[in-house]
């Protein structure tokens, strides 16, 4: 610290009592907040504590309600994103409540993006919650507040508030993990979520207090000010509260070393919260992870880049191999999460303008396609969301010929096929890697991508293989319905994956002009 | 070795820690070479009784995974809501009459959302003692 106080007075001017001022206390400077920079957050916050007054003080509890309740609220807080977008494109970025949050491009694109995820999410876990018979608006409540914690965790303009979002992001997380709490494994998912979640805030909120002692500031304006004037910046301290940084958004992103609590979670959270988490939890992590690497220790990039190299190429490898020898559905998309954020890492790891924006545009689409496979999971997975092993999927096509359909180019966009939004994904950050001169990290990336087609194609294949006599007889007696909201989703995320995959230029351009405030 | 011998002259503020770092290696390896010493010298006679869970003499009754009572973890839960309502609330209250009526309304803000929580358990029936 520079020896002075917030407000500017000298130490001194502490102990001096002023008119009207109690005993040495100097007069308050109170920030200005405006509440209109943390729209879309509130109305998620407001629409929460509607929701638990609602089940709260009313008798009649109609379920579909709250999932329209929830769905009106992710729409609004969808159109106020857009009035931002719309005003940021006029007047341009800025900072809001004494520079702890910031309006830019970026954050509005992941204010955007959470929206959707909370709309589609609430439409997903409508029909579970009635097929699973668990009462109560929880799923909602806890969906809308975890998604404004992620929304703060883009919009941060500070380690706290970073550290904040995260938390809120988190706790709300751990709990819908074990949401399903008459299954012994969901349980058991959100008990392992919470001791290796809460670890690694704790070391995240170390890393913080290393890079305030180091630069005097947790305000990422500040801590850039501090290492741009400085001259030799680079100390043991402030590395060690970047890498000590880097390791707690690597757990909330699933990156290898720190993955291992992934598919175990996957595995045992409810379908739907297992969606959303893939979606929501990893777009949060990302969205804090690239602006404070980007916009905030872009000046440490040498020392940062070959530790995201590293972490890139062990993500994309571990995710992609141990991704083929799952026998659980949701094992291979867990292990196949981790190998699609270790294709944002390459974007991280470009350290340049396409890099970003190519980690955007995965992050979207990423998030339309792991919905819709979560959505088809959470359909085949039957009353008691237990049948997730692969042979659950054998001869799909024949009973269900548009779901396998639907879950097909769901799958073949995850593996990069062309003419769908992930093919777009993986060559926008690879190309970047390509400027970047990260020849070996792209052709990894080429590699792993090889690998991950395979098991995305065997699930392919034994959805489409003719089914045996046993099967037949079992999809006679127990017919697979699919309720309107799934299929909602399920069309949404399909023709946003092929029709932007045909079309790129729009959603192409909104990542492109997603750019940070620095 | 060299580099840390490095880093630790380069920062007079991890010099002052490495008073703790030596104290703790001293802690540790005395604890060691104690517990180490008496486990090699102590005679050692297995019996089915030295294997049970140790209470104050008592025999322990049941097993480890025995259910218990939940409801004062409830209770303990709505009792950390409202400490940390009260630690809020303190500095607030000192400092009121220069946050004006904005620190007003932003504690009135959060109350509320606090009493929300508390009707939303006593709806859900956690304050009945069962």
């Amino acid at each position: 610290m520079n020896g002075l106080p917030m407000n500017g007075l000298p130490m001194n001017g502490l102990l001096v009592a002023q008119a009207g001022q109690p005993e040495g206390l100097a007069p308050l400077e109170l920030p200005n907040v405006e509440y209109s920079a943390m729209a879309p957050h509130l109305i998620l916050i407001g629409g929460a504590l509607v929701l638990l007054v609602w089940v709260a003080m009313v008798r009649r509890r109609p379920p579909w309600a709250w999932a329209a309740f929830t769905v009106a609220v992710g729409l609004a807080s969808l159109g106020a994103s857009w009035l931002m977008w719309l005003d940021v494109g006029r007047n341009g970025p800025r900072t809001a409540v004494a520079d702890a949050v910031v309006v830019d491009g970026y954050s509005i694109f992941f204010m955007v993006l959470v929206s959707v995820i909370v709309v589609l999410g609430a439409l997903m876990g409508e029909s579970f919650l009635k097929r699973e018979d668990i009462r109560g608006p929880e799923f909602y409540v806890l969906m809308l507040l975890s998604s404004s914690g992620a929304m703060f965790m883009a919009s941060a303009n500070d380690l706290v508030i970073t550290f904040l979002g995260l938390e809120i992001l988190s706790i709300a997380l751990y709990v819908l993990a074990g949401l399903d709490n008459r299954r012994m494994e969901s349980r058991e998912a959100a008990i392992k979520y919470f001791v290796l979640g809460a670890f690694s805030s704790a070391v995240f909120l170390y890393g913080v207090a290393l890079v305030y002692g180091a630069t005097g500031s947790t305000n990422l304006g500040e801590i850039v000010g501090y290492l741009q004037s400085s001259v030799a910046p680079a100390n043991g301290v402030l590395l060690a509260g970047v890498a000590l940084l880097l390791v707690g958004f690597g757990f909330k992103v699933a990156a290898v070393p720190f993955h291992t609590w992934t598919p175990d979670v996957y595995q045992g959270a409810p379908s739907p919260v297992t969606g959303f988490m893939a979606a929501g939890a990893k777009a949060a992590g990302f969205a804090g992870l690239l602006r404070v690497f980007f916009a905030t220790f872009d000046t440490l990039k040498l020392d940062w880049q070959p530790i995201v190299w590293v972490l890139a190429v062990a993500t994309l490898l571990v995710g992609s191999v141990l991704a083929i020898v799952q026998e659980d559905i949701k094992r291979v998309l867990a292990y196949s999460s981790i190998s699609h954020a270790g294709f944002v890492l390459i974007g991280l790891q470009a350290a340049n303008e396409k890099g970003l924006a190519g980690s955007l545009y995965y992050l979207l689409t990423y998030a339309f396609m792991v919905l819709g496979s979560f959505t088809v999971v959470t359909l085949v997975g039957r009353k008691g969301d237990a049948r997730h092993d692969l042979d659950a999927y054998r001869g799909l096509s024949a009973r269900r010929p548009a779901l396998a359909l639907a879950f097909t180019v769901l799958l073949l966009a995850q593996a990069g096929i062309p003419f769908t939004t992930g093919f777009l994904a993986k060559f926008y950050v690879i190309s970047a890697a390509v400027e970047g001169r990260s020849y070996s990290l792209a052709l990894i990336g080429m590699l792993s991508s090889v690998v991950a087609a395979f098991f995305y194609l065997r699930i392919t294949v034994l959805m489409y293989m003719s089914t045996d006599e046993e099967e037949a007889e079992e999809a006679r007696t127990e017919p697979l319905a699919i309720p309107r909201s799934m299929a909602v989703v399920l069309a949404v995320s399909v023709a946003f994956t092929v029709a932007f995959g045909l079309l790129p230029a729009p959603v192409i351009d909104f990542a492109r002009d997603a750019t940070l405030l620095i | 070795m060299k580099a840390l011998t490095t880093l630790i002259a380069m920062s007079g503020f991890l010099r002052e820690y490495l008073t703790v770092l030596v104290f703790g290696a001293a802690a540790v390896a005395m604890v060691g070479a104690m517990l180490g010493a008496g486990s090699l010298l102590r005679p050692k006679r297995a019996q089915l009784q030295k294997y049970i869970s140790y209470e104050s003499g008592v025999d322990p009754v049941g097993t480890g995974w025995s259910q218990s009572q939940i409801r004062y973890y409830l209770f303990g839960l709505l009792f950390v809501m409202f400490e940390v309502e009260t630690v809020f609330i303190f500095p607030w209250a000192v400092r009121l009459e220069d946050l004006g009526l904005f620190g007003l309304v932003e504690m009135v803000v959060f109350i509320a959302i606090l009493a929300l929580g508390l009707l939303y358990a006593w709806r859900k029936g956690v304050l009945r003692w069962m």
